[in-house]
């Protein structure tokens, strides 16, 4: 059974979002980083890269695929979580621990059309 | 149309495998972790179902004359119990197929073609078979087929299965009733291959599960360890506009033999060099070039193709196969690949990412 924590928000293409004030922590979840296998490569934007929702902004590599990484909110990145360079399998260990980039947020409405976590594990039953 | 089944999808599915189309089958990805499998076929013995692979019998007073007219390689003078690899071609030196070819006794020969195939070869071994004296049977809904590899295998085929296989050289086999055992493989490992009825096969693999000697591995990582010693894929680096020469694969061409399917075509092109070669390529970064991803020169103009590519697992690079214009395929040259938005930049070396530890 893939973890899912309560108070972040999900997207339909498995990313999540922790919201801290005015930023947004963004990874891919655990039902995400299991589909995929071991984690190989994560490719990530620059800081200062402006993400849109909906849009892709990376990607993350498994030994198999490339999958895109696709933004749930849009804003501008203000730090990439630079420990992934080097061991991008931290995100099989704990892919809630383990984010991707933060990023400010421009527009938290959009946060509303984001599953909580409820809708989220009922969607990854499907 | 719905995809085929081995004789063993029922296990891989209790097993808990992911499961996948390929080839049109239904066949398993993974259990533990593509990582996982492959250490264990490097450093232990894993054991693969591939009873998706196909196979066809041919017999008759001109069995060897017709297999050498449609095969690259030279079965001419083969011992019985030997086996060849080598290509079927189209007139043209493009490929139909990349084969095994075992020599079963005078005017028998067995022949393994990949799955994806399957359909296509039967047509094609027909169609060429007109003006022989040959049986060709399909037997590929006969036979499964396990493959036991890595350094381990010679003691649990022999502990675990009780097949005694010490006698067997690198690429023979030998026949025991409907049970045919060859030390072949395409993991770049020691291993061997078992060719026999459902019912055997399942038993076999049962008893290889349960000893624990041995990991279920999935298509994922026979992919990635064939990958790392450089063995082509047909779709990748063999296909009807790829030819053995492109894809340097020479050595398993025999110009030297009587006229066979393609002959004309492949001599001149090792004559005048192909426009186009299969090469290795490195990358500085860990940023994992993909099949389909195109390779630039320096002056970023679009050079090639990737055919494959990983990030190996056994040396911890991000290296790929690519089929690039010839006069960028010499060692250390400088060329880049488009990944996603970005560039990178990377060398031409060995399409031998890994060495290979065949017991010959």
């Amino acid at each position: 059974m893939a973890k899912v924590l309560e108070g972040l928000y999900y997207s339909e293409s498995h990313e999540y979002v922790r919201v801290e004030g005015d930023f947004g922590f963004i990874g891919i979840t655990d039902y995400a980083q299991n589909a995929l296998g071991n984690v190989v490569y994560v490719d990530m934007p620059d800081v200062d890269d402006e993400v849109s929702a909906g849009e892709e902004f990376g990607a993350v590599e498994s030994v198999k695929a490339a999958s895109d990484l696709m933004s749930p909110v849009t804003g501008v990145v203000v730090e990439v979580n630079e420990a992934l360079e080097d061991q991008p399998e931290l995100v099989n260990q704990d892919a809630y621990e383990n984010w991707i980039i933060k990023v400010e947020i421009s527009d938290k409405s959009e946060l509303d059309s984001l599953m909580d976590a409820k809708a989220y594990a009922a969607f990854c039953e499907k | 149309m719905e995809n085929k089944r081995t004789c063993l999808y029922d296990k891989h599915v209790a097993l808990g495998a992911q499961m996948s189309p390929f080839g049109g089958f239904d066949m398993p990805i993974q259990y533990s972790g593509i990582v996982d499998e492959h250490q264990a076929v490097r450093t232990a013995c894993g054991v693969f179902d591939v009873s998706h692979m196909g196979e066809v019998l041919i017999t008759g007073n001109d069995a060897e004359r017709y297999v050498n007219h449609i095969f690259t390689n030279d079965v001419v003078g083969m011992p019985d119990g030997k086996i060849l690899y080598g290509m079927m071609c189209y007139e043209d030196g493009g490929v139909v197929d990349d084969l095994l070819v075992y020599k079963v006794a005078n005017q028998r020969f067995f022949l393994v073609i990949n799955a994806a195939n399957i359909d296509k070869d039967w047509v094609w071994i027909q169609e060429q078979a007109k003006d022989y004296d040959v049986t060709l049977e399909h037997q590929s809904d006969i036979y499964g087929e396990l493959a036991v590899q890595g350094p381990d295998a010679e003691q649990v085929m022999e502990e675990v299965l009780g097949i005694a296989c010490k006698e067997l050289t690198f690429y023979t086999f030998k026949q025991l009733n409907d049970v045919i055992v060859s030390r072949t493989g395409y993991t770049g490992e020691d291993g061997f291959e078992i060719y026999a009825s459902p019912n055997y096969i399942n038993e076999c693999w049962d008893k290889l599960i349960a000893s624990r000697r041995c990991k279920p591995c999935g298509l994922g990582c026979r992919d990635t360890l064939r990958f790392e010693v450089g063995l082509p894929l047909y779709g990748d680096e063999l296909s009807a506009d790829i030819t053995p020469i492109m894809a340097g694969l020479g050595i398993f061409v025999k110009l030297d033999k009587d006229a066979f399917i393609g002959k004309d075509a492949l001599a001149k092109q090792k004559a005048e060099g192909p426009a186009k070669k299969i090469v290795g390529i490195e990358l500085a970064d860990k940023a994992i070039p993909r099949h389909g991803y195109t390779v630039l020169n320096l002056e970023c103009a679009p050079i090639g193709e990737v055919t494959t590519g990983y990030h190996t697992i056994s040396t911890d690079k991000s290296v790929c196969m690519a089929l690039v214009d010839s006069e960028y395929a010499k060692l250390d040259t400088e060329v880049q690949i488009q990944i996603r938005k970005k560039v990178f930049p990377g060398k031409v070396v060995k399409k031998q990412f890994y060495n290979k530890n065949y017991k010959k």
